[in-house]
């Protein structure tokens, strides 16, 4: 096999690949990166929504847990798919980049609301009495109080989910959007080597995902520890 | 004019009543110290009270002045009027010491956070917690945490300060010194409702004792009254038991 890839590799490593491939690579990571921060800002939006005790509020309420339950279980490329097929509905040409956006954001907002309400449950109740008394809102009571107690709960499953929703970003080339995993088959059905062209895709998978897990990983030793930072 | 009328006062967790009908009237500068069994309601009242358990039956008056708690108004203005320490502490763990104190003039009442500092300090210094603003709530013992707690309180500047079993999660050795700060604060005038299984302080502090059991009142009166000359059997019972005890 490395025999094939050595006589391969002059064919392959051509200007024009490296582009195809850094130009697939940019479009996942940047799948990603709007799934995890739009998606980590619905979800808070979804998970203060869910918290909140207001009776005039109580179909925003069953609105986000409808919505949180249904896209936490409907698989990714089933929601693409509905996701492709409601904006082909609307007559309009929307661009696949904008298809894939919506979908992978519907989809890490409803799995992050989860992890992120999670969070909130983890902080004692006394908490949100004391912060309730004392007369906080529930955006201050949860900006001042709950977050910051919250985070060293949602960090590692929310990291976690991260890098598990890079890989899955690859299921937009199932409409067409051109990232790594569809480049990966393009090079392969041009008749490249699957260990060749899948390898490379792998590595660069791999290039992206990993800074994410030390970044997570950061986040979580300084945020274990400052707490006790002596001033 | 009372300072707080309470009248018919009901509240029930779920199906369970925990306060049955509850009339109590506090004077200004008045202490009163709610002592009776487990599940008299005595605490309960206090939750009501701040509206975190809001009242199914029954009035509240400040000042006169009914409370509506299903109003999220009424019940804001009330809190700034009326402050709650409780048993647990409830101490922001997320925040200093200074910064439990300070957080909510400064950033819920919008004062000045140089002002609010300089009076927290001295407050704090005040319960001899002068050299821990900066500590962490997990780096301070239970007595120091509780009393950090009633300076947060007191920092809100309330009217009435309701004080929720303060040294029942203390080791005996650090219970004085938070009843030492509430000695200090009925001494300066302070309207105050204390719920305590610690007779003596009660003895000693309060103005008038009332003595619940399910629920209800059984007894109010002078502290010499209620555990000297108890006029009910049930509040002799439970004094002789707990004297004895």
């Amino acid at each position: 096999m490395l025999d094939q890839i050595i006589h391969e590799w002059p064919r392959f490593a051509t200007w024009y690949n490296f582009i195809f491939i850094a130009k697939a690579a940019g479009m996942t990571l940047l799948l990603s990166a709007l799934g995890c921060t739009l998606g980590t800002g619905i979800g808070l939006l979804l998970a203060v929504t869910r918290v909140t005790k207001a009776r005039w509020l109580k179909p925003l309420r069953l609105l986000a847990f409808v919505f949180t339950e249904i896209f936490r279980r409907v698989p990714f490329l089933v929601t693409l798919m509905l996701c492709f097929f409601a904006f082909q509905a609307t007559g309009y040409d929307v661009p696949l980049f904008v298809v894939a956006a919506v979908s992978v954001t519907v989809i890490a907002g409803a799995y992050l609301a989860e992890i992120i309400r999670g969070g909130f449950k983890s902080v004692h109740r006394n908490q949100w009495e004391a912060a309730a008394t004392m007369n906080f809102s529930l955006i201050d009571t949860i900006r001042l109080v709950v977050l910051p107690q919250a985070w060293r709960i949602v960090l590692p499953p929310a990291f976690g989910y991260f890098v598990m929703f890079i890989k899955d970003t690859a299921l937009a080339s199932q409409i067409g959007v051109i990232e790594l995993t569809y480049v990966g088959k393009v090079l392969n059905n041009k008749g490249f080597s699957a260990a060749l062209s899948f390898g490379v895709i792998l590595i660069v998978y791999f290039i992206i995902s990993y800074p994410l897990s030390r970044l997570g990983a950061y986040l979580e030793a300084r945020l274990a520890s400052s707490r006790h930072r002596r001033a | 004019m009372h300072h707080l009328d309470i009248a018919g006062l009901e509240a029930r967790y779920g199906d369970h009543t925990v306060l049955s009908g509850i009339d109590m009237t506090v004077g200004r500068a008045d202490v009163i110290g709610l002592i009776g069994p487990s599940g008299s309601g005595k605490s309960t009242i206090l939750r009501v009270l701040t509206g975190l358990l809001p009242p199914v039956a029954g009035t509240v008056k400040l000042d006169g002045e009914p409370v509506n708690y299903a109003d999220a108004a009424q019940v804001r203005r009330l809190r700034d009027r009326i402050a709650i320490v409780f048993q647990q502490y409830n101490l922001f763990q997320n925040m200093s010491v200074l910064e439990n104190v300070c957080v909510a003039p400064v950033k819920i009442k919008k004062r000045p956070r140089k002002e609010v500092e300089e009076e927290a300090r001295l407050l704090l210094e005040k319960v001899g917690l002068g050299d821990k603003l900066k500590r962490y709530p997990d780096e301070l013992s239970g007595g120091q945490q509780q009393r950090v707690a009633i300076v947060r309180a007191l920092a809100l500047r309330p009217e009435i300060l309701l004080l929720d079993e303060v040294t029942a999660a203390l080791d005996p050795e650090l219970v004085s010194e938070v009843l030492d700060t509430v000695r200090l604060l009925a001494q300066e005038g302070m309207t105050m409702l204390i719920v305590s299984h610690e007779m003596a302080f009660i003895r000693e502090v309060a103005s008038r004792v009332v003595f619940m059991a399910g629920g209800r009142v059984v007894e109010a009166g002078a502290p010499a009254q209620i555990f000297d000359a108890p006029a009910e059997a049930r509040t002799r019972d439970f004094v002789s038991k707990i004297l004895r005890h």
